[in-house]
């Protein structure tokens, strides 16, 4: 069976010790983790974890099982990818001095990125977007010096109505 | 009512319907058995040697009631010495709610004495874990721990209180305890197609295991067996489910398996699991399991179905209602030609060969079905003696044969036989069958059933070497015995002496029978050492990954 990426959502109570659950839970299945985001929800007691996994059918349909049977986690699924809104955002320093501020600023600017900071060697850029536009920007930023580069991992709401309870 | 947190938590705990809980000591319990003294009209308290033993006594009190068995620890070590317990009663979904002792809030996070992190050491081996850092959440804290462990599929749940909360005060208010088993709902459909696949099919076979003793649904197999006239194969968890003796009845399979239960998944058209999980003790190699038959699974747990082998069809939810929603459906049938076909496989399954001159597995196991009760209720260790006690014990009902399957934890066996004494108290008899490998573990526990006089019969099937491992060092190591022929010097006589308990040490059967004669009259507990050959093997044998093409028969 094919493998590939799957997005998928997790709401779970707002409780310490959480997402510990939930990596140990993955840790110990096998299920490797490409990317993990959590933040509180605008239901208080409710936090979003948005995980990005490799795997096949069975592996996903089985990742879900087990996920589902821990106590605090209220719902989890797969995320449809046609019909999702897939975020991430990129920080990136890149040295940068008279000689190539103009022209990384050019680029950062076709990209729709925004120079958060500018020092006397270095520059730094903020883009958010989908991984494939982070992707080639730092592909981009790779004929320059990039010194420091930071991913948050994915963010992804659906589209449309809520269309799952918790 | 203004209760401290110990009084809250043994209040809970009778709300709950419990009376005797197993456990030991220690500094940051203190509160917690200040107050157990003061109900020791309501709550018995079965002090063991070692918190292991306390663990596996609650877990074997759940397996012989079907009540949430439960365990009480200090923090630090006592806690870690749950570990194995908890993981025991984990692997085989037995109820238990167990609870720990931890250091004060204060202390908590700094390395303090006796301070551990249980709640994350548990996560992986329980449904659920608990830190109580406020004692107004104690008292429905307990009662969600209560509900996790005996709903849905059954399994452990941890509590861990700090010292401070135990004495802090708080109100608390009695609470009704509610069984509040959720009705699934079952979808009609899929029973429908389910029973019209199983009424089409040629050679049907049922396989079942631990979930239908759990779901409490042995007659409502049998009704559905009765009916579809399908022959059924048990996993070592469902031994007793079906009596032995019951026409549908195949016997075990898998690893120990006979045969021609194997050889019965390997050729059926049509398989229907009941609360079984494809474990690789079963389903040996998941590619080849009943590779010519359509599978249709009923399991509790979501997450079961296509795990290990991947099935056709499956309806998820409680075994019994399932059961129950399908018969209707099922047409009468008998399957009298597979039956014959079935009846040439079993004209050719293993047969052990008596002896008089020395005690034989099979023969220690068949003096014992003649010469106790049929509801005895048997506990075993881990290994050979556990196999043998599988296959060749007459298992009459569910709950009567006690055996850490999934996590196969030598040590065992006497906490747990300790747990189901004390939980069927004079009504029936309490056998516990062990090694002399596993027995090493944790026989520390005889002083536990002499301190509480207890009638355990304990049979060591002494071979003097740990013959499971020894057995495949044999069969796939080249007779390379690494470790497994220990050179003990262990006189069992002498240490039941030591313990106050009886022993007897037999070398054949006449004198094994008068030795369990006379051990049957005795009020407290009783040790009958037999004397083994350490060549005896358990057959037949399929190696790990194998199939029925590889059985090992001698």
């Amino acid at each position: 069976m094919s493998m590939q990426k799957k997005v998928v959502s997790v709401l779970v109570d707002n409780h310490p010790g959480v997402l510990t659950r939930v990596t140990s839970l993955f840790g110990r299945r096998g299920y490797n983790i490409d990317s993990l985001t959590v933040s509180v929800t605008n239901i208080p007691d409710i936090s979003r974890i948005t995980l990005v996994i490799t795997g096949d059918e069975h592996m996903l349909e089985q990742m879900i099982a087990q996920t589902s049977k821990l106590v605090e986690v209220r719902n989890i699924f797969a995320l449809n990818m046609d019909a999702s809104l897939v975020r991430e955002l990129l920080l990136v320093k890149v040295a940068a001095d008279e000689t190539n501020r103009g022209s990384i600023t050019s680029i950062a600017n076709v990209f729709k990125a925004k120079i958060i900071d500018l020092s006397v060697g270095s520059m730094v850029l903020e883009l958010t977007g989908e991984q494939n536009k982070l992707d080639g920007f730092l592909t981009v930023l790779g004929e320059y010096e990039v010194l420091e580069v930071c991913r948050t991992g994915i963010t992804a709401l659906s589209r449309g109505p809520v269309n799952y309870h918790i | 009512m203004n209760l401290t947190g110990a009084e809250i938590l043994t209040e809970v705990l009778i709300e709950q319907g419990v009376d005797t809980i197993f456990g030991y000591p220690g500094g940051a319990v203190l509160n917690i058995y200040d107050t157990l003294y003061d109900y020791q009209d309501r709550i018995t308290h079965i002090l063991t040697a070692h918190e292991q033993g306390a663990s596996h006594a609650a877990d074997g009190y759940a397996r012989v009631t079907g009540k949430t068995g439960v365990v009480l620890a200090t923090s630090g070590p006592g806690a870690t010495n749950l570990v194995t317990g908890i993981a025991t009663a984990y692997m085989d979904s037995i109820p238990m709610v167990a609870i720990t002792g931890n250091v004060s809030t204060s202390l908590l996070g700094r390395d303090s004495f006796q301070e551990i992190y249980i709640t994350g050491i548990t996560m992986p081996i329980t449904k659920h874990n608990f830190l109580v850092r406020d004692v107004k959440e104690l008292a429905d804290t307990i009662r969600e721990a209560f509900r996790i462990a005996n709903t849905g599929r059954k399994g452990p749940v941890l509590i861990d209180i700090p010292k401070d909360i135990t004495a802090a005060k708080c109100e608390f208010i009695r609470k009704e305890c509610i069984n509040v088993q959720k009705h699934t709902e079952i979808d009609l459909d899929k029973i429908e197609k389910a029973a019209e696949i199983i009424n089409a099919a040629q050679r049907p076979v049922v396989y079942f295991g631990g979930g239908v003793s759990l779901g409490e649904a042995s007659e409502e197999l049998k009704a559905f067996l009765n009916k579809a006239g399908i022959p059924a194969v048990h996993t070592m968890m469902g031994a007793g489910v079906l009596c032995h003796d019951d026409m549908h009845n195949l016997g075990l399979i898998g690893m120990h398996g006979k045969s021609s239960t194997n050889n019965v998944i390997g050729d059926a058209d049509v398989v229907v699991a009941i609360g079984a999980r494809f474990s690789d003790r079963v389903a040996l190699n998941p590619k080849y399991f009943a590779q010519k038959a359509t599978i249709i699974q009923i399991d509790i747990d979501q997450s079961e179905i296509n795990k290990n082998v991947y099935v056709d069809y499956s309806i998820v939810g409680d075994v019994k209602q399932v059961l129950n929603g399908i018969l209707p459906y099922i047409e009468e049938n008998q399957h009298l030609e597979w039956m014959k076909k079935i009846h040439v496989w079993q004209d050719r399954d293993y047969q052990p060969t008596d002896s008089d001159s020395t005690l034989k597995p099979h023969q220690i196991i068949r003096i014992l079905c003649e010469t106790t009760e049929k509801d005895t209720v048997y506990v075993t260790d881990v290994g050979q003696h556990q196999m043998w006690a599988a296959q060749y014990l007459e298992h009459v009902a569910p709950r009567s044969f006690l055996t850490s399957g999934g996590l196969g934890t030598m040590g065992f066996g006497y906490g747990a036989a300790i747990g189901a004494k004390l939980a069927v108290g004079n009504s029936r008899r309490v056998i516990h069958i062990t090694g002399d490998g596993s027995f090493h573990m944790n026989l520390n526990e005889a002083c536990t059933a002499k301190s509480y006089e207890l009638p355990i019969i304990t049979i060591i099937m002494n071979n003097s070497v740990l013959g499971m491992v020894r057995q495949w060092q044999t069969a796939f190591y080249k007779k390379k015995y690494s470790h497994t022929d220990p050179q003990r010097q262990t006189d069992f006589i002498k240490v039941a002496e030591g313990f106050g308990v009886k022993g007897y040490r037999t070398t054949n059967p006449k004198e094994f029978t008068e030795a369990l004669k006379e051990a049957l009259t005795q009020k407290g507990p009783v040790w009958i050492e037999c004397l083994m050959e350490k060549d005896e093997k358990v057959l037949p044998m399929i190696p790990a990954g194998g199939t029925i093409d590889d059985m090992i028969m001698d």
